[in-house]
């Protein structure tokens, strides 16, 4: 893409820069900067994080913030919507160079891909109508790190499957929140697995599965659409372990120039209040990772 | 190509086989009723009769089978009061029976075609040779006009049939953990699409090779006037005589 010609030699200057100051080993130089295009995935149906918007166009959180870490590295950006189950696969093969897509860093994923960042904390919960005797689940508001503090996580899980008991509960397909599901619920309850997280809000709202397991910043936004003013987020916020160490930009394994750059630009993010501003604008709450 | 891993990989998917049969040959056999009465009303000469039936078969042909399972499955979610009311919700509230609906409706679409042009391709000289033989209505339609119908049919209802096998894949979009929906939920866990897709393939490729197979030899039970007459050994005393 070559340089627009109304910016001149002075930004070319503040590029070379720039990149002088991230000190980075990057591969391309300052010249090569403004040709080079990251090409950024993101699921497009994963409300507020990244959806498609009324115009048809990508908006949300991700969105902005990939954005500003765009700019932040120097580089041009170019956000394409990929079906969630195949992102991963369709990374490897270099269909485009990162993901932010709400995902999740585990152990489980770092086997194929690498991760820059978290550039946000990822809390989960129930989604349930608020007649369901699930509404009354053990556990709501509190917080409990599956890496960190074992016991107590494991003793609030068991209170949760004491009441889920014989119901039917919903999870996205390929998430953090279907392994926990699949490790920990299967067989206490029923667990069906969707495309998108979408899908399971209109069976839930349906009435043919009893609740809703995802991220609570998902949940939040679910609950923002007039069909779900008689649902409510319930359950305890369980972290770590199988459920990960907050959401990150997957990257493939070999490509530590751009996990570098990445790291950089999410940490200066962090740091000057760019990621608190985003979270707030788009889920109410600050889910910026703690440094 | 990670051959240990698809070997694994082969008998997780083998577990999806039972489900994707069920819901092929529970749509097939609804279907098949469905269809035969679909083709009925559209050679009835009816108009009453034949238009419904036209109707249905350019809507149910002319759509995306995959279309149709969403909307039975989450479009008719949304009018869950009213199918209560009907007291329909027990069934539309299970995914196997919206896939197996949404299936059925499809096949019979297709198979009325099938069926009528089939019914339509009996020469009318045997129809006309069963009557003078006193053959009329219903055991006309059974002895001649039924049996070469099927025997005209039978290639293109197979056709039909291997279809429906790949068709229950999209039967994964609503929760349903057939072949294909185990594959995607292994590639969630493995993110190696490659080989279990092929391994995925390769059941399709194995379940429907059977049932080609067991297609021919129905034809050839069908059509012994198409075989070969068994050759006769010339007997040896004929050359006394």
């Amino acid at each position: 893409m070559p340089e627009p010609t109304n910016k001149g030699t002075t930004m070319k200057f503040v590029k070379t820069v720039g990149l002088a100051l991230l000190g980075s080993a990057l591969a391309f130089g300052g010249a090569a900067a403004q040709e080079k295009t990251i090409k950024i995935a993101t699921e497009g149906a994963y409300a507020p994080w990244n959806f498609t918007g009324a115009g048809g166009k990508l908006e949300g959180f991700e969105i902005d913030l990939a954005n500003d870490l765009c700019a932040r590295m120097k580089v041009k950006c170019e956000i394409v919507a990929q079906d969630w189950d195949g992102i991963i696969p369709a990374l490897t093969a270099k269909k485009y160079d990162a993901i932010m897509a709400g995902m999740s860093i585990t152990d489980e994923r770092k086997k194929t891909i690498d991760f820059a960042g978290p550039y946000a904390a990822g809390p989960n919960g129930f989604l349930v109508p608020k007649s369901s005797p699930l509404a009354k689940m053990p556990g709501t508001g509190e917080a409990y790190n599956l890496g960190t503090q074992q016991a107590a996580a494991e003793k609030a899980i068991d209170a949760v499957k004491a009441v889920v008991k014989g119901k039917t509960i919903g999870v996205q397909g390929s998430t953090i929140h279907a392994n926990f599901a699949d490790k920990y619920l299967k067989g206490t309850a029923e667990i069906r697995e969707y495309k998108t997280t979408e899908a399971h809000d209109l069976d839930l709202a349906a009435g043919r599965i009893d609740a809703v397991l995802a991220d609570a910043t998902s949940i939040i936004g679910t609950l923002e659409k007039p069909e779900f003013k008689d649902y409510v987020l319930v359950g305890p916020s369980i972290t770590g372990g199988l459920l990960g160490a907050g959401v990150g930009v997957g990257l493939r394994k070999e490509d530590q120039d751009l996990k570098k750059a990445f790291n950089e630009a999410i940490a200066a993010a962090v740091k000057d209040g760019t990621v608190s501003k985003l979270a707030v604008k788009w889920f109410k709450v600050d889910i910026s990772p703690k440094s | 190509m990670d051959f240990a891993f698809m070997r694994d990989t082969f008998f997780t998917l083998i577990g999806g086989v039972p489900l994707t049969l069920n819901l092929a040959f529970t749509s097939v056999a609804l279907g098949a009723v469905l269809a035969m009465l679909l083709a009925l009303m559209r050679m009835s000469g009816v108009r009453a009769l034949d238009w419904p039936a036209q109707a249905y078969v350019f809507v149910f042909r002319g759509t995306p089978l995959l279309v149709q399972i969403f909307l039975i499955y989450y479009g008719l979610g949304q009018f869950r009061p009213t199918l209560q009311a009907w007291g329909l919700w027990t069934f539309f509230r299970e995914p196997y029976w919206c896939a197996v609906f949404a299936l059925t409706l499809n096949t019979a679409a297709y198979a009325s075609e099938i069926i009528r042009g089939g019914l339509q391709a009996v020469p009318y000289n045997q129809v006309e040779a069963a009557r003078a033989c006193g053959m009329s209505g219903f055991l006309l339609f059974r002895r001649i006009i039924f049996p070469i119908a099927v025997r005209q049919a039978l290639p293109a209802y197979g056709s039909e049939i291997i279809l429906m096998v790949k068709a229950t894949s999209l039967a994964s979009v609503i929760t349903m953990m057939e072949v294909t929906g185990l594959a995607a939920k292994l590639i969630s866990q493995t993110f190696r699409a490659v080989e279990v897709f092929v391994v995925a393939g390769l059941i399709y490729l194995i379940l429907n090779f059977i049932i080609t197979r067991i297609i021919m030899a129905i034809e050839w039970w069908l059509s012994p006037h198409l075989r070969r007459p068994p050759s006769v050994e010339p007997r040896l005393e004929a050359a006394h005589v």
